[in-house]
């Protein structure tokens, strides 16, 4: 497989997946392009110095082998460490730390970039906190892709959800 | 050990094959046009294999040109008939289920002044004969359809396309890679004039193909140069792959294979479909290819299933392997009415005689275990 030892690490020990009920923040997010998908959970506590920080953090993530890498990763990177250092986490840090990807697979974790980026928003939002302009930006964007993403899965997400109900 | 059900994508070279190319590399190593014993007896070897190949559609050798394989035969038939036919019409026919050697092709003739008009398919990928006819005009030139197709295996009908296609004298082209050999085509009872195939998906060597053209088929030569292939194909033969490639046919020929390549088809059908939300795709009767089985698997992406398999050894595909690296949506899947998501979680395996029942088992073993996984970790 054309990826790195740290991305197929990464894919082959997937860890921090699933929901988490209470969350305090969720980012949905998805690529228009491709039709991955990857929903980030987190919950907020406080470190030493009184900073916010990322306690506990999960996804789920329908998606290739780089955007199921890049999802485990992300999660490895930002727990137990600030909001500000999570929000100022980019996309060329998340392919820095997978030892690159193929050109045509980059877009993948930016999902998961994104997503992180969104579950804070959410959390901002739900706080009633001040929102900076650039993740105000970036949600409106992701907002918009989410929507056409809906549309391509909405008879798909219907489906699901009565086979839940059997469950 | 690696499990490889990637057959459609390529397969292993038979042993016999290869033992019979080895001699054309080491003693019998003369050029076939040269007049000495050692180019004759490349030449004898060449039409030795031509025959071969020739009596294994009921052709005669003079119909059989040999190329570098499945791409060029295709690019070979569908430009030198469209060029040499101009005259005539600058309209040709398709299909949405081709395979890129011949969509890509298309695209180029229409940069040429071509028309190309290309026909939809039914949910088991099949042409519709009456579709067809609907489709000629009096400017039709051409009608090119993939006969085995690569991705969900349906195999046309000839009979009823080429009579179509007679009917309103047109050249009738097939692509026959991936149905060569393991479904009978027969040019006494197929109305088709030209006929791709090659040698690397049949356990010959790759480098290695072939084209039908029926007799007073008006075409222009492919590459010009010395001459060979009757002026039709230049360029010194591939002798070695030319042998192993009439050998691999011969081999290939032996009915058996076919229904033991079923049976083990069979079984992992049966095997996948125990696996909740999974969805067969493709005609899953005589109308389907024998080695070839997509699978759509609900709420997960096929390559991260592939990946997964990969790690344990067993090799399948999640579309055509020219494919792998766009982010296109399958067009054959897409043609058979398949929606996104099924499309992104699709799977082909594709089997050969070369396949045992144990390997079957260990990938029914492995699987659902992998696609449990990769769903616990999807929102789906």
């Amino acid at each position: 497989m054309p990826y790195s030892k740290k991305v197929l690490d990464a894919f082959k020990n997937p860890h921090n997946y699933g929901k988490i009920k209470d969350a305090d923040g969720i980012g949905k997010v998805g690529n228009p392009v491709c039709g991955d998908v990857m929903w980030l959970y987190i919950k907020v506590g406080k470190n030493k110095k009184g900073e916010e920080m990322i306690k506990e953090i999960s996804f789920e993530t329908f998606g290739c082998i780089a955007a199921l890498a890049s999802s485990t990763i992300i999660t490895d990177l930002v727990k137990n460490k600030s909001i500000g250092y999570a929000l100022e986490f980019t996309k060329k840090g998340i392919l820095e730390e997978l030892g690159g990807l193929p050109p045509m697979k980059i877009h993948c974790s930016v999902l998961a970039v994104d997503a992180l980026h969104d579950a804070i928003y959410d959390y901002f939002s739900k706080n009633k906190r001040p929102i900076p302009e650039n993740l105000a930006k970036r949600h409106r964007i992701l907002e918009k892709e989410k929507g056409v993403i809906e549309e391509r899965y909405k008879g798909w997400i219907e489906k699901e959800e009565e086979l839940h109900q059997d469950d | 050990m690696t499990i490889y059900l990637d057959n459609a994508a390529t397969t292993k070279i038979d042993p016999s094959s290869l033992e019979e190319m080895i001699p054309f590399f080491e003693k019998n190593y003369g050029n076939a046009s040269s007049v000495h014993q050692l180019g004759q007896k490349a030449k004898e070897a060449i039409e030795k294999a031509r025959k071969i190949i020739a009596q294994s559609m009921g052709a005669n050798s003079e119909e059989i040109v040999f190329t570098s394989g499945g791409t060029e035969s295709n690019n070979f038939a569908i430009k030198g008939v469209a060029f040499a036919n101009k005259d005539k019409g600058n309209h040709i026919i398709t299909t949405s289920i081709e395979h890129k050697s011949v969509l890509n092709v298309y695209k180029w003739l229409e940069s040429q002044g071509f028309e190309i008009s290309i026909l939809g398919v039914d949910e088991k990928g099949f042409v519709k004969p009456g579709d067809l006819e609907k489709a000629i005009k009096p400017e039709t030139i051409l009608v090119s359809i993939i006969h085995g197709q690569n991705i969900i295996g349906s195999i046309q009908n000839l009979e009823k396309l080429g009579q179509v296609c007679k009917k309103h004298n047109v050249y009738f082209h097939i692509d026959a890679c991936q149905s060569y050999i393991k479904t009978e085509i027969n040019v006494q009872k197929h109305l088709v004039d030209l006929i791709s195939i090659n040698s690397h998906k049949i356990h010959g060597p790759k480098g290695v193909g072939a084209l039908y053209l029926r007799k007073g088929t008006k075409i222009e030569p492919y590459q010009h140069g010395g001459g060979q292939e009757r002026g039709l194909r230049s360029g010194t033969d591939n002798v070695p792959g030319i042998v192993g490639f009439a050998k691999a046919v011969e081999i290939g020929l032996d009915k058996n294979h076919i229904e033991y390549i079923k049976k083990l088809k069979n079984k992992l059908r049966q095997g996948l479909l125990k696996i909740p939300k999974v969805k067969i795709n493709g005609p899953q009767d005589e109308r389907g290819l024998c080695h070839i089985l997509s699978a759509s698997f609900f709420g997960i992406e096929g390559e991260a299933i592939i990946g997964l398999l990969d790690l344990e050894g067993i090799c399948a595909a999640t579309g055509s392997a020219c494919a792998s690296y766009t982010l296109e949506l399958d067009q054959t899947l897409l043609s058979i009415g398949l929606p996104p998501q099924d499309i992104n979680g699709t799977v082909r395996f594709s089997l050969s005689r070369f396949n045992t029942e144990e390997e079957i088992d260990k990938v029914l073993e492995i699987l659902p275990k992998i696609v449990g996984k990769l769903r616990e970790i999807s929102p789906f």
